[in-house]
C-alpha cells in the first residue's frame, strides 16, 4: 500500500482526505485534523478535533460552532505535516474564504470550496493558483449564468431603493446571513437612507465588522417603530420571507439577492417582488476562465451542475475531468433551488456564541505545533 | 421594445394581480395606438406564425453562445423556458432598442419568406443589440409562446381603465378573428360597427366551483339545475345565413365539425347558441376520451364522421332575432331557448337541448349529481332563475358542483422539470400502478401523468428526493426509484387503447402524499379497470 500510487486527494464518506497527512478538507462528519475553506455551514461543520483555517474566518466559525480548537493562518502562509505542504490563498467568496493548495512530491493539488473570480470589494480577491489537480465547485456551472459586474447591480439595487422609499415603503432585501448580507450592507448607498437589520444578520455582521468597514446598521427590535423602518431598507435572511417578522413592516416590497435570480421561475416561485442576480459564486466563463489560468490538467467537479459541467470539460476542451460527490449544499448531480446555496446556514446562526481573543491566539498555537 | 419590454419585466416581477393591473393601466396609457393594438394580440394569443423554427432558432443562438447543442439542450431543462435559455446563454449586454413594438412585429412578419441566411442574420443582430428583457421578449415573440401570468382578462381591465371604456365591450370587441397588423386600435377598440360583429362571439361566462355546502345558496327553488356536460363548450352562431363555431379558447372550429353544418338554414339568423359539443355515439353520449380523435383534425373523414359524431347539448340562448338578450333573466332565456327546439323538426339537426332541471330540494339535488357518472357528465351546474349571462368568471349566479374525482394510490416513476415558475424544479411527474406478469410476479406500469395538486413546499420536498434517486436520465426525464406513493384523483375513465395500462384517464391530478403507504400498498391496473362504470 503505497501512497504514491493512491491520488493525493481522494473522496470518501466523511470528506475529501488526505491520507498522507490524515488531514480532511471541509469534512462533512467529524474528523480529527480539518482545513476549513470558509465558514458557511456546509463546509465548516461542527465536531472536528482541530480546525485550521484562515485567520480571519476564525472569529467566523467561532460565532457558528462555539468554543473549537481552530487555529488561523495567513494568505500563502505553509505549513507541513508528515511531507504535504498545506497553504490557503483567497477564494474571493466571503470574507475569510480560501482555496487550499495541497502539495506533495512535486504534485500540486488545489481545492477551491466556494468562490468567484469578481471582487466583490469586501473579500480578499480570489486569486490563481497553478495546480495540476483542481477541485472545483461548478454551482453555476451552466452557460445560462453570466453575471453583470457587480456594481452595475448595486447601482439596480441602490435606484430600487430610491424608488421604494419615494413610494414611502420599506425595501426588504434578502441575502445569506453570512457573506452576502455584509455584501449588500457594505454597498447600499447610505445617502438614500438608513440600514436596519434582522437579528441573523446583525450578529453576523457585528462579527464581520472587526475584519472590515461596513456603514452602521441599527437592529430592528421590539422598540423599532414602523414609522422608523419606512423608506429605509431592511437586511434579512432568506428564511424571513413570509414571516410574521416580516409583516409587520408593512408597506414593504421584497427582493432577494441570489445567483438563481437569474432564472425568472426562481423569483415568481418565491412570490419575491424583485430579484437582483448577484452571487459569490462563479459565472460560467468565471469558472472556465480559473480552470485555464491554474494550468491544471485534472479538474474534479463537486457540488452544482457537476455532470454537465465536467463533460463540457471533456468533451469540448480535452481536461481530464470527473465528477466527485460530495455533502456541499446542492450536492445531487444538478443543484436544485431546494438547498438555496448557503441559505442553509441561516438557521444555525441563530445562537450566537461569544469568542474570546486569548482563547483563540492559545488555540492557534496548539494546533500549529500538534501539524508541523 | 423597450417600452415593452419594461411592461412584461415589471408583470414578471410580481405576483400580485393589482400590481400588474397598473403596470398593464400605465403602459396602455402612454403606448402610441399601433402599439396597443399588437400588445393587445400579444396578451391575447393572436401572434403572427412564426417565422423561424425552433431548430434553427437554437442552432444560431449557440453560434452566439458558442456552446454545443447538448449543452444549449441541457441548460433548456434546467431553465425550462426556449426563449429565456437563449436570452441567458448569449453574452450579456445592456443595450436597449427604441426602435417600436408595431415594428418589430412588421419585421418578424416579413422575416418568415425570406432566406435563412437572411434571417439568421436578423437574428444575431437582434439578439446582440437588446439587454436581457429585450432580448427575452424579441424570442419569445419569434417563438411565439408568451405566457407570461397575465390573463386576457387582467389585460381586459387595464384597457378598460387607460381607455375608459366598459370591461365587458371591451371583451366582446376582442372576441374572434382580427388582424393586429391591419386593423387600427380606433376601429378595434373605440368604433361602434355592426358589420364587424358578423362572425363576432360573446365572451363566454364561466363559473367557479361551489364553495362550503350547497344548502348555503338558500331556498333550491330558486335554482336551476343542468348536468355539466364533459366535451368542448362552444358558441354556434347563426348569422345572415352564415354559421360560425366557437371553441372556449376563442378557435374557430366550424370546420372541424361538418355534422353541425346543417344548422343554418334550420336555425333562424340571429340566433347564437351557448352548449357543449359532445361525442354522441350509437345514441349515447360518449366520454372525453371519443372526442379526442376528433380534437386537433382539421378535415374530418367521412368514415371518422360516422365512427365519432358530435352533437351539441345547448345550455343557452344569448342572442335571438338579432338582439343581444344576455341581460334577460336566464329562465327568459331558457324559454326562448326551448320555444326554438319546439320549431325544430325532432332529429332534423343534431343539436339537443340540454335539459334543465327544477328541483324543490338540495337533497334532491345531491341525488342528481350522484348520477351525474353514469350520465358521462362531470356533475352539476347550479343557475340562479334570474341570472344574466354575464362576462368571463364571476361568482354568485353560476357555480358548478362537480362529482367527487374517482382516487387511487399510484407510484411515483418518472419525473420532469417543470416549466415557468417550476422551472428548474421537478414537479411533472408520471405515477404507476401494479399489474401481473405470466410468471406470477407484479410490475409497475404506467397509467398517468400528473403535474398539480402538491403545495410548493410538498414539490420542494420530492424535487429534493428525485435529485438523490434518479434511476436513469432520458434527456429531460428522470426514472426514479420506486418509493413514494400518492393519491391521484381523476374525473373519469374509460378503456384506451393509446395507453400502455389500457386504461385512458381525465384530468388526473396528485390529491396527496400518502407518507404512510410502502409501494406494495399501491393499487393495481385492476383496481383501475373496476372504477369503469
Amino acid at each position: 500500500m503505497s501512497p504514491t500510487k493512491k491520488p493525493l486527494l481522494c473522496f470518501n464518506d466523511r470528506g475529501i482526505f488526505c491520507e498522507v497527512a490524515n488531514v480532511y478538507l471541509d469534512p462533512w462528519r467529524p474528523v480529527e485534523n480539518a482545513i476549513i475553506t470558509h465558514g458557511h455551514s456546509d463546509h465548516s461543520r461542527w465536531g472536528h478535533k482541530n480546525y485550521i483555517t484562515h485567520r480571519q474566518n476564525v472569529p467566523i466559525i467561532k460565532h457558528r460552532l462555539g468554543n473549537i480548537n481552530v487555529a488561523g493562518v495567513e494568505w500563502g502562509e505553509t505549513f507541513s505535516v508528515n511531507g504535504v505542504t498545506f497553504s490557503l490563498f483567497p477564494a474571493g467568496h466571503i470574507v475569510g474564504s480560501s482555496q487550499v493548495k495541497v502539495e506533495y512530491k512535486g504534485e500540486v493539488w488545489v481545492f477551491t470550496g466556494d468562490y468567484k473570480t469578481q471582487d466583490d470589494g469586501i473579500s480578499t480577491p480570489y486569486e490563481v493558483v497553478k495546480c495540476h489537480t483542481f477541485i472545483t465547485e461548478c454551482t453555476f456551472g451552466l452557460p445560462a449564468f453570466n453575471w453583470l459586474p457587480q456594481d452595475e447591480v448595486f447601482e439596480d439595487v441602490n435606484n430600487w431603493w430610491a424608488e421604494n422609499r419615494a413610494e414611502k415603503k420599506t425595501s426588504v432585501i434578502f441575502g445569506y446571513t453570512l457573506g452576502k448580507a455584509q455584501n449588500i450592507i457594505r454597498h447600499l448607498d447610505t445617502s438614500i437612507g438608513k440600514i436596519y437589520t434582522h437579528g441573523a444578520v446583525e450578529n453576523m455582521t457585528q462579527v464581520v465588522r472587526q475584519l472590515v468597514d461596513l456603514p452602521p446598521t441599527e437592529l430592528i427590535t421590539r422598540d423599532t417603530r414602523k414609522e422608523d423602518l419606512l423608506g429605509n431598507v431592511v437586511v434579512a435572511p432568506p428564511s424571513a420571507h413570509g414571516s410574521v417578522w416580516l409583516r409587520k413592516m408593512a408597506p414593504f416590497v421584497t427582493a432577494t439577492a441570489s445567483g438563481w435570480m437569474a432564472f425568472r421561475g426562481a423569483r415568481a416561485r418565491r412570490a419575491i417582488d424583485k430579484g437582483f442576480v448577484l452571487s459569490d459564486h462563479c459565472d460560467w466563463y468565471g469558472l472556465l476562465d480559473s480552470i485555464k489560468a491554474t494550468g491544471c490538467e485534472k479538474v474534479i467537479a463537486t457540488h452544482g451542475y457537476s455532470d454537465i459541467f465536467s463533460r463540457y470539460l471533456r468533451e469540448e476542451l480535452g481536461y481530464d475531468a470527473r465528477t466527485a460527490k460530495t455533502q456541499y449544499e446542492g450536492e445531487s448531480a444538478e443543484m436544485g433551488t431546494s438547498h438555496e446555496g448557503d441559505e442553509a446556514s441561516e438557521k444555525e446562526l441563530e445562537n450566537a456564541n461569544e469568542i474570546s481573543v486569548d482563547d483563540n491566539v492559545k488555540l492557534e498555537k496548539s494546533i500549529r505545533t500538534l501539524l508541523t | 421594445m423597450k417600452n415593452f419590454a419594461n411592461l412584461i419585466k415589471a408583470l414578471d416581477s410580481s405576483n400580485k394581480t393589482s400590481v400588474k393591473v397598473d403596470a398593464l393601466t400605465e403602459y396602455f396609457r402612454h403606448a402610441s395606438d399601433e402599439d396597443k393594438v399588437w400588445t393587445i394580440a400579444i396578451l391575447s394569443h393572436r401572434r403572427p406564425p412564426r417565422p423561424v423554427n425552433t431548430t434553427l432558432l437554437r442552432l444560431w443562438a449557440n453560434e452566439l453562445a458558442n456552446i454545443p447543442l447538448w449543452l444549449f439542450e441541457e441548460s433548456y431543462h434546467i431553465v425550462g423556458d426556449l426563449a429565456e435559455t437563449i436570452a441567458l446563454v448569449i453574452p450579456v449586454t445592456r443595450e436597449h432598442s427604441d426602435k417600436p413594438l408595431t415594428e418589430y412585429m412588421r419585421e418578424m412578419i416579413s422575416l418568415k419568406k425570406k432566406s435563412d441566411e437572411e434571417k439568421r442574420a436578423y437574428l444575431h443582430e437582434n439578439w446582440l443589440a437588446l439587454n436581457f428583457y429585450e432580448r427575452l421578449v424579441f424570442t419569445k415573440l419569434i417563438t411565439g409562446s408568451f405566457r407570461i401570468g397575465v390573463s386576457q382578462k387582467l389585460m381586459t381591465r387595464a384597457l378598460s381603465k387607460a381607455v375608459e371604456v366598459d370591461e365587458d365591450l371591451i371583451a366582446h370587441k376582442l372576441m374572434g378573428e382580427w388582424n393586429p397588423d391591419t386593423v387600427s386600435f380606433q376601429e378595434l377598440i373605440l368604433e361602434e360597427k355592426s358589420s364587424d360583429f358578423l362572425s363576432k362571439p360573446y365572451p363566454f361566462y364561466l363559473a367557479y366551483a361551489i364553495e362550503g355546502n350547497v344548502s348555503d345558496l338558500g331556498n333550491a327553488q330558486d335554482w336551476s339545475i343542468e348536468h355539466k356536460w364533459d366535451g368542448i363548450r362552444s358558441q354556434s352562431i347563426i348569422r345572415d345565413g352564415h354559421l360560425f363555431i366557437w371553441s372556449r379558447g376563442e378557435e374557430l372550429v366550424t370546420d372541424k365539425y361538418p355534422e353541425f353544418h346543417s344548422f343554418a338554414g334550420i336555425i333562424p339568423d340571429g340566433t347564437v347558441i351557448d352548449g357543449e359539443i359532445l361525442p354522441f355515439i350509437d345514441g349515447q353520449i360518449g366520454t372525453f376520451n371519443d372526442l379526442q380523435t376528433r380534437i386537433g383534425r382539421k378535415t374530418v373523414s367521412a368514415s371518422i364522421l360516422k365512427s365519432n359524431p358530435c352533437i351539441i347539448k345547448a345550455y343557452d340562448l344569448l342572442e335571438w332575432q338579432g338582439e343581444d338578450i344576455r341581460t334577460k333573466p336566464y329562465q327568459e332565456r331558457r324559454k326562448l331557448l326551448e320555444d326554438l327546439f319546439s320549431d325544430i323538426p325532432h332529429g332534423a339537426i343534431p343539436l339537443h337541448l340540454s335539459e334543465r332541471i327544477t328541483l324543490n330540494s338540495w337533497e334532491e339535488v345531491s341525488s342528481e349529481r350522484d348520477r351525474a357518472r353514469e350520465l358521462h357528465s362531470e356533475g352539476l351546474m347550479i343557475k340562479r332563475n334570474d341570472s344574466p349571462y354575464q362576462v368571463g368568471r364571476k361568482k354568485g349566479d353560476w357555480w358548478k358542483w362537480k362529482i367527487e374525482p374517482l382516487v387511487i394510490d399510484a407510484v411515483l416513476t418518472y419525473a420532469m422539470r417543470g416549466h415557468g415558475r417550476r422551472s428548474n424544479l421537478f414537479t411533472d411527474y408520471t405515477f404507476a400502478l401494479w399489474q401481473d406478469k405470466p410468471d406470477g410476479e407484479r410490475e409497475l406500469v404506467t397509467f398517468a401523468k400528473a403535474y398539480s395538486g402538491l403545495t410548493d413546499a410538498e414539490f420542494r420536498k420530492v424535487d429534493n428526493w428525485i435529485q438523490k434517486n434518479t434511476l436513469e436520465r432520458f434527456g429531460p426525464v428522470r426514472s426514479v426509484t420506486p418509493e413514494l406513493v400518492f393519491e391521484i384523483g381523476f374525473e373519469g375513465i374509460s378503456l384506451s387503447k393509446r395507453h400502455k395500462s389500457g386504461v385512458a384517464t381525465r384530468f388526473p391530478r396528485i390529491l396527496r402524499w400518502r407518507h404512510d403507504k410502502k409501494i406494495g400498498e399501491a393499487n393495481s391496473i385492476d383496481d383501475l379497470k373496476a372504477l369503469i362504470c
